[in-house]
């Protein structure tokens, strides 16, 4: 069985779709602003947040704003697009992921009008299920910031065993006053722009970002329920996830974890490393992340193939993240461009890697998608695009 | 149809009360959990001085997979076990702690150690570090406990031969309920790994 | 400066949940990190936010961190020193 990721969404302060997104991207646009909102944080931050009048206006083309939470209404319209888009009916066969890390965490803050219930992510499920009419209970996947590129490494499991033969996948995580207090509290967080793998780098910056995917089989495609696909379409070649076994929260010196789980999904892939024609990498921008990051790139010996993070510009969108840069990377290899990886200029990491300065056309075939976080987590994923 | 795998052994914590393979080994009459969790642990002579430094959730879990994988001599380097778990409350536990610490409008001081506890997945690494794991790693948040999806995913885990054993279960932590049941799935043991026979073991039946 | 060393030394073992260790077990000049209390880098911010919160220093740079927070000994000069509360 080959397995797919077709139809997909994005929703960012960069666009409110996958094209408009990419577009921004490919004239170097950032979506990261400065902002002073002592309700978030009490000094200034760096973040890339989606206006939520704007999603509102939106939403309300479809039902009634004010019955859904900012991140709900973010997660039906790009899911939305994604079911209507495959015109697949919502029968017994069709799955729903949510990833995720906080959902709507903000609830728990005195002054909302929404009851405390909605912060448990099952509730957020529900909400979800209801709406388009799922037949299944949702799988909600929390796993920190691997949970993106991990979401569709389950699908893929589940559609295997067979029992889904699509699953629909959608991702977000709000900016919130939980999350930004966190990380300022690990002293993370960059007051500017985040410059992944440079060498004034000075932290990270979190985003909001909504993003959806169908992942689909070769077998479920045969029994002709898929329209054409569409051309950004890719099969998953290979996927693994591996703990580091070292820290729960700061990465391992050595890379162990995101080395064998690249490792591990080049081998399922069946591929060589000089077959791999870009690497969509984590790149938080973090010294010690991206400094993991070089060293198992080098002990795996994909070193010189041309890498970005595209944390500069949507910042790091958390349980988003793995899944709405696997989307840009779809795009990427269909217009055969190698996006620049926005903040960088001088290298910054001990070890020697490839970091795209900026744009550069060039037939692409194959990519490789990582992603490491809290809990030791890592996660590669590889993708081939689908030849017409 | 006759199960390609097996459950191993399993282990249940909850109400002052740890079971393991349906037998009760332990037994307190601490209702809170922090003197409970400090009581098991010392009674299972475990030293392990980082348990104290982690969260009720990944104390419980800890403790779960402590008694499964102590009987399991793992090699130092060398095991390859897959951890995938479910809850219902996420780690809404150390959720409400943090929310606590920054509810205040001007100077907050939220603490790293806590803030480091609200994903659910920490003490999947907890465990990982523990046991050396270098495995995958899964956590699932579901309304109830739901026996046919984790039953899913660890059989495709082990027939793509990417985990050798998985350890599976339910961990959850929610106010001054806790609940923990964890199960060992592998190629040779004697409790077939079905629907079925998950959810008879997690109900007590 | 006792004093001082002391409320430290009882702070760094209730905030940073260091189970059966002692006020008297913790000698002024032992290293916290590494061999010593085998403190980690999660403790380490936790200690930023402690001389924040509680001695209203900030520290501008987390790296400073690593020379401030050697010893009680070390800790207790640099508080004395530093302290706006």
């Amino acid at each position: 069985m080959r397995f797919f990721l077709t139809h997909n969404k994005i929703i960012s302060s960069l666009g409110f779709d996958s094209k408009a997104v990419v577009d921004a991207i490919s004239n170097g646009n950032s979506g990261l602003k400065i902002f002073h909102n002592p309700e978030l944080l009490p000094s200034p931050f760096c973040a890339s947040i989606i206006s939520s009048e704007k999603i509102k206006s939106e939403f309300n083309k479809i039902s009634k704003a004010e019955n859904f939470k900012k991140l709900e209404q973010l997660l039906i319209l790009s899911l939305a697009k994604v079911i209507t888009a495959s015109k697949i009916e919502l029968g017994e066969k069709v799955g729903l992921i949510i990833s995720t890390t906080k959902g709507n965490i903000d609830v728990l803050e005195n002054n909302r009008h929404f009851p405390k219930e909605r912060a448990y992510l099952s509730e957020l499920g529900k909400t979800i299920k209801n709406f388009f009419g799922f037949k299944n209970e949702a799988i909600i996947l929390s796993n920190a910031c691997v949970s993106g590129v991990l979401a569709i490494s389950v699908a893929k499991k589940f559609i295997s065993e067979k029992k889904y033969d699509h699953v629909f996948i959608t991702s977000g995580d709000l900016v919130s006053k939980f999350v930004l207090s966190g990380f300022q509290s690990f002293q993370a967080l960059s007051p500017n722009p985040c410059r992944p793998y440079d060498k004034n780098r000075t932290g990270i910056n979190l985003g909001e970002v909504s993003a959806s995917v169908l992942v689909t089989s070769s077998e479920s495609l045969s029994a002709g329920v898929q329209e054409i696909l569409p051309s950004e379409s890719v099969e998953i070649l290979g996927d693994s996830t591996c703990n580091d076994a070292n820290h729960i929260s700061g990465p391992s010196r050595t890379g162990e974890g995101l080395y064998r789980s690249v490792k591990l999904a080049m081998k399922e892939a069946k591929i060589e490393a000089s077959q791999l024609d870009y690497i969509s990498a984590h790149g938080t921008a973090t010294d010690y992340n991206d400094e993991m990051e070089a060293i198992a790139f080098n002990r795996l010996g994909i070193q010189n193939v041309p890498l970005n993070s595209l944390k500069g510009y949507f910042g790091h969108t958390l349980g988003a993240s793995g899944l709405v840069e696997t989307i840009i990377g779809m795009h990427s290899l269909e217009r055969n461009t190698l996006f620049a990886s926005k903040g960088f200029d001088e290298l910054g990491v001990s070890e020697k890697i490839n970091v795209i300065s900026e744009n550069i056309e060039k037939p692409l075939s194959i990519f490789l998608k990582t992603a490491s976080g809290f809990g030791g987590c890592n996660t590669a994923a590889i993708f081939k695009k689908v030849e017409k | 149809m006759r199960a390609e795998f097996f459950i191993k052994s399993f282990c249940r914590i909850e109400n002052g009360q740890v079971m393991f393979n349906g037998n009760t080994i332990f037994t307190t009459e601490s209702e809170i959990f922090s003197n409970f969790s400090k009581e098991t642990y010392r009674h299972f002579e475990i030293s392990y001085p980082k348990f104290f430094k982690m969260d009720n959730l990944s104390k419980l879990a800890f403790l779960a997979a402590e008694i499964i994988l102590k009987n399991e001599n793992l090699d130092a380097d060398k095991n390859n076990i897959a951890l995938v778990f479910s809850n219902r409350a996420s780690s809404l536990d150390t959720d409400r702690k943090h929310q606590k610490s920054i509810e205040n409008s001007g100077s907050i001081f939220p603490s790293p150690a806590v803030f480091v506890y609200t994903l659910p997945n920490i003490c999947l690494g907890e465990i990982s570090i523990r046991h050396r794991l270098y495995s995958e790693n899964s956590f699932f948040i579901f309304e109830k406990f739901n026996a046919e999806h984790l039953q899913l995913y660890a059989h495709n885990l082990l027939r793509t031969k990417k985990a050798e054993k998985v350890l599976c279960g339910w961990v959850e932590f929610d106010g001054d309920d806790y609940k923990a049941f964890l199960y060992l799935v592998e190629k040779n043991a004697e409790i077939p790994h079905t629907v079925q026979k998950i959810e008879s073991l997690y109900y007590n039946e | 400066m006792s004093d001082l060393k002391q409320e430290l030394k009882a702070k760094i073992i209730e905030q940073l949940n260091l189970e059966d260790v002692t006020i008297s077990e913790i000698d002024d000049n032992d290293s916290l990190f590494g061999d010593g209390l085998g403190l980690d880098s999660i403790d380490a911010l936790e200690l930023i936010v402690m001389l924040d919160k509680d001695y209203g220093i900030r520290l501008s740079d987390p790296k400073e961190g690593k020379k401030i927070f050697e010893s009680v000994q070390v800790m207790a000069d640099y508080i004395e020193a530093n302290r706006t509360k």
